[in-house]
């Protein structure tokens, strides 16, 4: 069964496309992409005016907590959250419990995806045994069973041995390490260190505690010319070193996660638990620069970081209340209007940061339409306005500090492998989508 | 009513009256938990509140009905001796129903969250929660949740503003003014609540802060506090009007802030030499609990420039100020 959608405008960075033409997929595959393509025996789908056909976003840093913290989150209503906002595929971070670090569990968290058949959904194993820094974990048996990437996120790599042995080892399996990057010494706070943290009478994190791991990891990946990912980045000397190792080709990537370019410090004035998040909301300068990299193209992608929590985990003392915030249902609105909307960056650009690269970063199918890529598409209204309604989304978690903000930028529809997961039903004539592709 | 009580009740009208020709004549708020909340105005109405409140405290009997029927729980999370006598003996002079709740043998032990126990509090209807709770923050938590007023009696490294207000007190009984003096706050800057508050109270009103301690314990954005910041003890107490020691927890030595407290003492102890660096008719001032040795030197505790006990004693007043503006009826004066 072919699918015609004709019309939209098309940005794939993958192969420099950006124009108005017509995509044509076959069941679960791009079949062409391009103008006047054949249309006996297809089902066209005329693309309602204002939206953009993407190749599919891809979250690369999520945490779906099943097994072992369903409370908080599963895999059903994770992937159900990632196709709401936008996403056809994401990479789910191995702190679970137990830790993904053997087979069992990787199969067990892929099981659980397809039977969900939601968002792609891309297991990162663990570092090393029960991410607990001391012995490495069985890095080819993880690859075998589906593994994309290692980290021990939430749990840094603290020893810099450690550290050197899973770059050698992992990439030698085509693995990217991702690191968590963050000192174990200088961590016990619970907010940016500065003046805010300060007047607030709240334990500081320093920003160094990130910045110097990051060199740290940038100067060992240059020394074994394995790649090394930097995880939700937050602080200027993160991004310095990240971009003196891509001067000298180390491969070194990074990402930002939204709540680190859009908010600062100043936002813990309320005490609101659900502006902890580690990394934590530095300073106005520290966000600009991160404005900056994702402009200047020094920063890889945006990932969300997707951290759920039970409200009455939350529901405590800033003190007590876990690290994280939810981010699947968020990102790409917000991005649209912080980002694209306000000029820091084109629409191609954001299609990069949020589906090309994540895909080369991982080694995984998608984040281009090129014949032959999977059917994954995400459709965006960029001009639609949307508030953010945490009573209306899919995920079991609501620890978001952006609820009721208003956007400009929605998710008009999220296709994945030729099946429509999500329709909005806020973007006019979006409906064309779950009506007439059959 | 019996005699001795009326009589009482016809002077504190009276020392209402004198309130009564300040700018303001009630805080905006019905919580107090931060004095960045406050103007100067209202810093003012509140001392000069509790110059009459000291007074009914200099009686034979020190009561008056301002708060007879008003319900007051004292939530305390932390251990707390002076604090919570104070509140405690202020609240009965003002002739209110007061209760203390401590963190052992309560439900807290059982597991119940501050504001489920908050939840369960407001339920009987108290008028007055005065908190202590080691989570900076949990009492503009709490105020969120609550119809009652919330006091915050100290949390954690963030405030602890009636502190401050007697501290700004005893200052203005000495000197007569805040404004322009050169007050000194020496010691752990980085954990300490009362700094904070303070800071933003001598501010306020006018005075000439300067902070002073190890660079291991200074808060980061010190610079943004509007406070003169040295590692110099001999250049802060340089010409001082006031000095305030801070509080040295014994466990600084775990987190690399202090070598030792012998060391400490040595470098920022306050000393007699010290002390008379300063101008001479200085007050030295100490929040309590203070060890003898490390922040202070016993000469120096004891001196004729100390006021730590006047200190407590103004306490009392000032608490009654802030309970009588939150909570009281004029009527019942």
């Amino acid at each position: 069964m072919k699918i015609l959608l004709k019309g939209g405008r098309v940005v794939d960075p993958a192969t420099n496309r950006d124009t108005i033409c017509d995509v044509l997929i076959d069941g679960a595959v791009i079949e062409r992409v391009g103008s006047d393509l054949p249309t006996a025996g297809v089902t066209i789908v005329e693309v309602p005016t204002g939206c953009v056909v993407c190749p599919g976003f891809i979250d690369m840093h999520v945490h779906l907590r099943e097994p072992g913290q369903e409370h908080k989150e599963t895999i059903a209503t994770g992937t159900t959250a990632a196709v709401a906002g936008g996403f056809t595929a994401v990479a789910c971070m191995p702190n679970t419990q137990p830790v993904n670090d053997h087979a069992g569990i990787t199969e067990l968290i892929l099981s659980k995806a397809a039977a969900a058949a939601q968002a792609r959904v891309y297991p990162i194993g663990a570092v090393s045994r029960g991410s607990k820094g001391e012995q490495l974990a069985d890095l080819a048996e993880l690859r075998a069973a589906g593994c994309v990437a290692v980290s021990d996120d939430g749990h840094p790599v603290a020893d810099a041995l450690l550290m050197r042995r899973a770059l050698e080892y992992a990439s030698s399996f085509g693995m990217p390490v991702i690191d968590h990057c963050e000192d174990p010494a200088l961590r016990g706070g619970v907010a940016h260190e500065g003046f805010q943290a300060s007047a607030l009478g709240l334990r500081g994190l320093p920003a160094i505690a990130e910045e110097l791991i990051v060199e740290r990891d940038v100067t060992i990946a240059g020394l074994i010319g394995a790649p090394v990912h930097v995880a939700h980045m937050s602080a200027q000397g993160s991004l310095r070193a990240v971009r003196s190792g891509k001067d000298r080709d180390v491969p070194v990537t990074c990402e930002v996660t939204p709540h680190h370019f859009i908010l600062t410090d100043e936002v813990l004035q309320s005490y609101d638990t659900n502006t902890k998040m580690n990394p934590p909301l530095r300073e106005v300068a520290d966000r600009d620069t991160m404005l900056q990299g994702l402009a200047d193209g020094s920063i890889d992608v945006i990932a969300t970081d997707h951290a759920p929590h039970h409200y009455d985990e939350k529901a405590v003392e800033f003190d007590r209340a876990p690290f994280g915030i939810i981010g699947l249902e968020t990102a790409v609105s917000l991005s649209l209007d912080r980002l694209v909307k306000r000029g820091v960056l084109s629409l191609n650009r954001l299609v990069e940061l949020y589906s090309t690269n994540p895909a080369r970063i991982l080694g995984v199918a998608g984040g281009t339409l090129e014949t032959g890529a999977p059917a994954d598409l995400t459709i965006i209204a960029p001009d639609i306005q949307t508030t953010i309604d945490t009573t209306q989304m899919r995920s079991k978690a609501k620890n978001t500090p952006f609820d009721g903000w208003e956007l400009c930028g929605s998710v008009a529809a999220t296709i994945v492998a030729g099946r429509v997961l999500y329709v909005s039903d806020t973007v006019a004539g979006a409906n064309v989508f779950s009506k007439e592709w059959k | 009513m019996t005699g001795p009580e009326s009589a009482n009740r016809v002077t504190a009208i009276n020392d209402v009256n004198e309130t009564s020709i300040m700018p303001r004549t009630a805080l905006r708020s019905h919580h107090l938990l931060s004095i960045g909340d406050l103007d100067s105005d209202e810093i003012n109405l509140i001392l000069d509140t509790a110059e009459a409140m000291k007074e009914i405290g200099s009686r034979t009997i020190k009561k008056v009905p301002a708060l007879r029927g008003k319900t007051i729980v004292n939530l305390f999370y932390e251990p707390s001796t002076r604090t919570r006598t104070s509140f405690e003996i202020a609240e009965k002079r003002l002739s209110a129903d007061s209760l203390n709740i401590a963190v052992t043998g309560s439900s807290v032990v059982k597991g119940e969250t501050l504001f489920d126990t908050a939840r369960n509090l407001e339920a009987m209807a108290p008028d007055i929660i005065v908190l202590r709770h080691e989570a900076s923050g949990a009492p503009h938590q709490l105020a969120g949740i609550c119809r009652a007023g919330v006091i915050n009696a100290g949390d954690g490294m963030h405030e602890h503003p009636t502190q401050a207000l007697l501290d700004g007190f005893t200052i203005r009984a000495h000197k007569g003014r805040i404004e322009g003096l050169k007050v000194v706050i020496v010691g752990d800057l980085l954990h300490s609540r009362v700094l904070r508050s303070n800071i933003l109270l001598l501010r306020e009103l006018g005075a000439d802060v300067w902070v002073c301690g190890p660079p291991t314990l200074m808060p980061q954005g010190i610079e943004h506090f509007g406070v003169h910041a040295t590692t110099k003890l001999d250049e802060a107490t340089e010409g001082a009007d006031v000095i305030m020691m801070l509080r040295l927890q014994r466990e600084r030595m775990q987190g690399h802030f202090v070598p030792s407290l012998r060391e400490y003492f040595a470098v920022y102890g306050l000393t007699v030499e010290r002390a008379e660096r300063a101008k001479p008719d200085v007050i030295i001032m100490h929040p309590g609990p203070m060890n003898r040795g490390v922040e202070i030197a016993s000469e120096v505790a004891d001196g004729p420039y100390s006021v730590m006990l006047e200190q407590v004693a103004n306490g009392v007043a000032v608490r009654m100020a802030v309970l009588y503006l939150l909570a009281g009826n004029p009527d019942e004066m």
